[in-house]
């Protein structure tokens, strides 16, 4: 684990309509490693996850205020297209979301749309690559041209990780990748996790504590708006410093 | 001994009442769905009983004498002079040869009325023009029997009703059945319904130069309704910033497609007519008419399926970097492709079905050639069907009934095809 800072994030504000969602979060998240979002249901994780790729932006209404550095530079600059940010932040959602195509074409739809490879061979490699990386190869290289939404639902959130780093992301954000598995899948994908950690910056959104202990670095918890409490993941479980952040880990509230 | 309250006699009552609710709602659902059978099963069926024996017609056989006389002598024979030799004479001719002994001009002309005369010369001419060789020959032909012969072998007219309460005469009935019982006369698959041009004679007339008008109409309005529907459905859905004018224009369009269809044809006519100067009465016109009656249509069900697309999908495209147009055009359209493709189709089927808009456009024409071009007069289907409704000779209406439900049966087709184009394609996914 390196010491080197991703995002620098100060006074990150978020607003729908009226309501604001975020009240000013400052947080350093750690270039390699697993960073876990932790907090009830409501408590703005999420909206400060999808903060990291600007996804916010796609919702009509949602409005920024604050500053996010990656490598300090400001990803809110408006002469920064969020195309091309999302292209080095790359996301997994709740729900698999394979595209109606082949597992193949899923796979290779970022680096088409990037024009990242030249000929047939290398976008062929590539695709090898990253289903290898996601641990999902061994399953589909004698059907990559059936339907990747016929895939189980693990194997369908392992696919959508490798259309994710097919494009090489620096980051990957997870927003509750695991909700809609069964804990077998749900095991695989956390080994998965494990091992992209050594090469991505990684933030994860989940609703199970015990998923955050085991696979973060550090955890954040947030209540309401608020980043209440962000430390080793050792120490938020062990040993917090604030009162709320003990009694949601230990299930008296959330 | 405590009894739970919701075994207690109330309770049961309460009950009981809930299931003889359920039971009578039942029974109003049931009763409305046969109703809608019913009604369904007795408009088929009083269609059938009209229009089935249409699609059958009596023929009778001659054999004609091609005299040369009939004909413009050798050296002057055109095309012109031939199509106006006199095949009256000829036919009469041939008729009367079977009945050597008729004498008399009234007779003779009874036994005239049994083919059809425009039938029959039609044939003549048309063979001879193909052919002018048979001049002089003697040749055999088939023909059209007049509507009331056929009406009567079909038993549409009553032979035992009185005489003067029927156009077709005792004399007449007597020859028909002599030619009958020599076997001139035979039932065959009317092809005339399907491949003539409109006629003042119903055994002539068909719903080719309809049914060509109504292709043509389809097309030019499905071209036309298509690319412009479609497309504004993505822009309202996908591009067009939430605003007051958005709300205004979506508004509008789904007022639209609620706007009487008569009121397209005022339009059409105020506009497409009377400003641009269309002519009336042509395809091209009623074609840009139902396509603004379509538009609506189309709207509200691209519109409907593009919703139905998760937005997980373009979720997915947007956080790999695809810009917002290809997320929609990459993912969201093709997934909603079979809704759009079945509301097209449904509204294709509207369009055929319309009538009330080509009234106000002149396309009632009385139209007896077949249109080439989408500027030649045409009428469609449906008007056609209006217009044979008119007439009340026992003819007319049994080929209104058949026009009907060759409609019926083409309508029918086009909503399958939209039914198995949306399953087939929904399982693709």
């Amino acid at each position: 684990m390196t010491d080197k800072i991703k995002f620098k994030c100060r006074n990150v504000r978020v607003q729908y309509g009226d309501l604001e969602a975020l009240h000013g979060i400052d947080i350093d998240i750690a270039d390699r490693g697993v960073t876990a979002f932790i907090g009830p249901s409501g408590c703005g994780k999420s909206t400060f996850l999808r903060a990291f790729n600007r996804m916010n932006e796609t919702i009509g209404g949602a409005k920024f205020s604050g500053q996010i550095l990656m490598d300090g530079e400001d990803i809110y600059d408006p002469s920064l297209d969020p195309v091309l940010l999302r292209a080095r932040v790359g996301m997994v959602f709740q729900k698999p979301n394979p595209f109606p195509k082949s597992i193949y074409d899923n796979v290779a739809y970022g680096p088409r749309i990037h024009g990242l490879t030249e000929t047939q061979a290398e976008l062929d490699s590539l695709v090898e690559k990253s289903l290898r990386r996601a641990g999902l190869w061994e399953e589909v290289k004698d059907r990559l041209t059936e339907q990747g939404t016929d895939l189980s639902g693990g194997q369908q959130q392992r696919l959508v990780i490798a259309r994710a780093i097919a494009i090489s992301p620096e980051v990957i954000l997870m927003d509750e990748p695991a909700s809609a598995l069964d804990p077998i899948a749900t095991a695989r994908l956390e080994a998965l996790i494990e091992e992209l950690k050594t090469r991505y910056c990684i933030i994860i959104v989940t609703h199970s504590m015990a998923q955050a202990a085991r696979v973060s670095d550090k955890t954040a918890f947030f209540y309401e708006g608020d980043l209440i409490e962000y430390d080793d993941t050792e120490k938020i479980f062990t040993n917090p410093d604030n009162q709320r952040t003990q009694d949601y880990i230990t299930g008296r509230t959330g | 001994m405590n009894v739970s309250q919701h075994m207690s006699d109330k309770a049961r009552k309460h009950l009981k009442s809930r299931y003889a609710k359920e039971r009578r709602f039942r029974f109003y659902g049931l009763s409305a769905v046969l109703f809608a059978i019913a009604s369904l099963g007795w408009l088929l069926l009083s269609l059938f009983a009209t229009g089935l024996t249409a699609f059958q017609e009596h023929y009778v056989t001659l054999e004609a004498e091609m005299t040369v006389s009939a004909f413009a002598p050798p050296d002057q024979r055109s095309v012109e002079t031939l199509r106006i030799a006199d095949y009256k004479s000829i036919v009469e001719n041939a008729i009367e040869a079977k009945f050597p002994d008729v004498r008399t001009a009234g007779e003779k002309d009874l036994l005239f009325a049994l083919i059809s005369e425009s039938g029959a010369t039609d044939h003549l001419r048309k063979r001879v023009v193909r052919n002018p060789d048979i001049i002089g020959s003697k040749i055999v032909m088939t023909v059209p029997t007049s509507d009331q012969v056929d009406q009567l072998l079909k038993g549409h007219i009553d032979r035992n009703v009185p005489e003067a309460r029927r156009q077709i005469s005792d004399q007449q009935i007597l020859w028909l059945d002599d030619l009958r019982a020599r076997g001139a006369i035979k039932k065959k698959f009317n092809s005339i319904l399907f491949f003539n041009p409109d006629s003042r004679d119903p055994e002539l007339a068909g719903i080719a130069s309809a049914a060509v008008g109504s292709v043509m109409i389809v097309i030019i309005a499905f071209i036309l309704a298509l690319p412009i529907g479609v497309g504004a459905a993505i822009y309202l859905d996908e591009f067009a910033p939430r605003n007051r004018l958005r709300d205004w224009v979506e508004i509008n369009i789904n007022n639209l497609a609620a706007v009487p269809s008569i009121i397209f044809g005022l339009l059409g006519l105020a506009v497409f007519i009377n400003i641009f100067g269309f002519q009336r009465s042509i395809p091209l016109v009623g074609g840009m008419v139902l396509a603004l009656r379509a538009f609506p249509t189309i709207v509200i069900a691209t519109r409907a399926a593009l919703r139905s697309v998760s937005p997980a999908m373009v979720d997915g495209a947007l956080s790999l970097g695809a810009s917002h147009v290809q997320a929609v055009f990459q993912q969201k359209v093709p997934q909603a492709m079979p809704g759009i493709l079945t509301g097209s189709i449904v509204s294709m089927a509207l369009v055929l079905g319309e009538t009330a808009p080509l009234l106000m456009i002149g396309m009632v024409a009385f139209v007896t050639e077949i249109p080439t071009t989408v500027t030649d007069p045409a009428t469609a289907l449906p008007v056609q069907i209006f217009l044979w409704s008119e007439s009340p000779e026992r003819a007319w209406s049994e080929r209104t009934a058949a026009a009907i439900l060759i409609l019926l049966a083409i309508l029918m087709t086009m909503n399958a095809l939209a039914i198995w184009l949306r399953s087939r394609l929904g399982k693709r996914r």
